[in-house]
């Protein structure tokens, strides 16, 4: 497997520390006028989700992590493992456990794409993109004259997961949804 | 798609920042009477700073003859000392210099600096003089001066004159990283001293440029500063290094005259690049020939102009005063 240096890192690039495979977040050159230089950088372990600082001398290498974020649409769940499929026509299907699923659980929709990341051929983590659609359960129906104070209630969506919406949203609708903060976007017409 | 790699990396009002900051630096020490200088960028010898890397080139004469290994400079210094031995009295030199390797955030290969030299002044009295020039030219406050084992003692709990290698190791692996082996002593105390002290050392209010003057450093950092005592006994660097907003700015020795020390110094440095492996430059003999002769007693500093504007204005990335970056260079 290739190695990159110091002067190589960037944010993104996937390497092994520790024999875990890591994700750099930021790498920062560190050199005084007169003393050795150093970078500083900080890594997301993706197995914990930990944030990582460590410091190295400049033009020390660090082994690059078999890692790979793939497209793949989300098929079903077994209770035990949730299967996914890769969009590139291959039908290639891969099973992620609920620790690779995590809180992704909340917005994983039948037919949906998400980006798989695969470490060593299995699936490390799933992420969702930045907004989905889904569909409102479970909501109790608003209270008149409330709209124009801005008020919201509860709503649980078919993935089960619960966010607050306005007051004039009824049961049936498709409402997007940020996943990076679980917030209510709009209705979907 | 258009090509934009050929816009500046600066914005116009950087550059005009820029243009202003030269011409009232200059103003300053044309004042004071102390007078401009420019030496060689090219040279046949270089520094041989342990860990500062030269770019060398060749000089090809037409038609025939033995092409000339050659370095361009990393500092003015070596040429002004000449000057100074000379009998030049008082100089100043504004211009660029270079450094092979360092690039990236707060650094460019190519960067511009303000050295001076002033006669019969020790590094406390020049401290006064760097405070001076900063006034003029930038919104600059002088919080406090301190010596390096005051502020190493008071943000990391031990004395860097006297602590053992050891101790300084262990506490680099217990503070910074725990896989960091095999470090010299000035690279443990630079660690420390950059992670835990220097961000500490000035306002986070990007109108105010904050100074520390923090003096006499620890021997094994003591470059081409002379040795001196502090009041408790220890020896020490007269050295002094001014920190603003958390980044360093300027570097300010007490000059070392002996030219045999000088020379052992730069053997010293030569010997230790030979055994990490580092590429050799040959140091300056002419610089050592004139230390000889007698160079008067005298201070002098070096100033980042582009980290000064970078300090002025806010930013962090040193492209943004620059034309035209490294990247797009």
């Amino acid at each position: 497997m290739a190695s990159y240096s110091t002067n190589e890192f960037r944010s993104g690039l996937k390497v092994m520390l520790e024999g875990d495979p890591c994700s750099i977040i930021e790498n920062e050159f560190v050199k005084p006028g007169k003393g050795q230089a150093f970078n500083r950088v900080k890594f997301r372990n993706l197995m914990s989700g930990r944030v990582w600082e460590r410091t190295f001398k400049s033009g020390e290498s660090l082994e690059a992590a078999d890692v790979m974020d793939l497209d793949m649409e989300y098929l079903y769940t077994d209770g035990e493992f949730w299967h996914f499929m890769m969009t590139d026509g291959s039908y290639e299907q891969h099973a992620a456990s609920r620790e690779a699923v995590g809180d992704t659980i909340d917005w994983l929709k039948e037919q949906g794409v998400y980006s798989v990341t695969l470490y060593n051929g299995s699936p490390l983590s799933v992420s969702a993109p930045n907004f989905v659609e889904l569909q409102v359960v479970e909501t109790d129906p608003g209270l008149k004259g409330d709209t124009a104070q801005g008020g919201s209630k509860p709503a649980k969506l078919s993935t089960g997961a619960t966010v607050k919406v306005p007051l004039f949203i009824v049961e049936g609708e498709v409402l997007k949804i940020d996943t990076r903060t679980g917030e209510y976007v709009g209705r979907v017409k | 798609m258009i090509n934009e790699q050929w816009r500046p990396s600066a914005s116009m009002m950087a550059l005009r920042e820029r243009a202003q900051l030269l011409r009232k630096a200059r103003a300053y020490l044309d004042a004071q009477g102390v007078m401009e200088v420019e030496t060689p960028m090219l040279s046949k010898s270089a520094t041989v700073d342990v860990y500062i890397d030269s770019f060398a080139t060749e000089f090809s004469p037409i038609g025939h003859g033995t092409s000339q290994l050659c370095y361009l400079h990393t500092s003015p210094e070596f040429p002004m000392k000449r000057l100074l031995s000379a009998g030049s009295g008082d100089i100043y030199s504004l211009g660029r210099v270079f450094r092979n390797g360092e690039a990236g955030g707060r650094h460019n290969p190519e960067f511009t600096m303000l050295e001076w030299y002033r006669i019969g002044m020790d590094d406390r009295r020049l401290m006064d003089d760097v405070a001076g020039l900063l006034s003029s030219v930038s919104n600059f406050k002088e919080v406090r001066r301190c010596s390096y084992g005051e502020l190493f003692e008071e943000y990391l709990g031990l004395n860097p004159y006297i602590a053992s290698d050891e101790s300084l190791s262990q506490l680099v692996r217990d503070k910074i990283d725990i896989k960091l082996q095999g470090l010299e002593r000035s690279d443990c105390l630079d660690l420390l001293f950059s992670k835990f002290v220097e961000p500490n050392l000035g306002s986070s209010n990007p109108k105010v440029l904050e100074g520390y003057f923090v003096y006499d450093y620890p021997v094994t950092m003591s470059a081409l500063a002379r040795l001196s005592t502090n009041s408790d006994g220890h020896p020490v660097a007269s050295r002094f290094e001014l920190f603003v907003n958390g980044v360093e700015l300027a570097n300010g020795y007490h000059e070392l005259l002996d030219a045999e020390e000088q020379k052992k110094r730069f053997e010293e440095e030569q010997r230790m690049r030979q055994e990490r492996g580092y590429d050799l430059y040959p140091y300056d003999k002419n610089m050592v020939s004139a230390l000889a002769h007698g160079m008067p007693d005298c201070a002098g500093v070096a100033m980042g102009i582009d980290r000064l504007l970078m300090l002025m204005l806010g930013t962090g990335n040193i492209a943004d005063v620059l034309a035209f970056d490294f990247s797009r260079a």
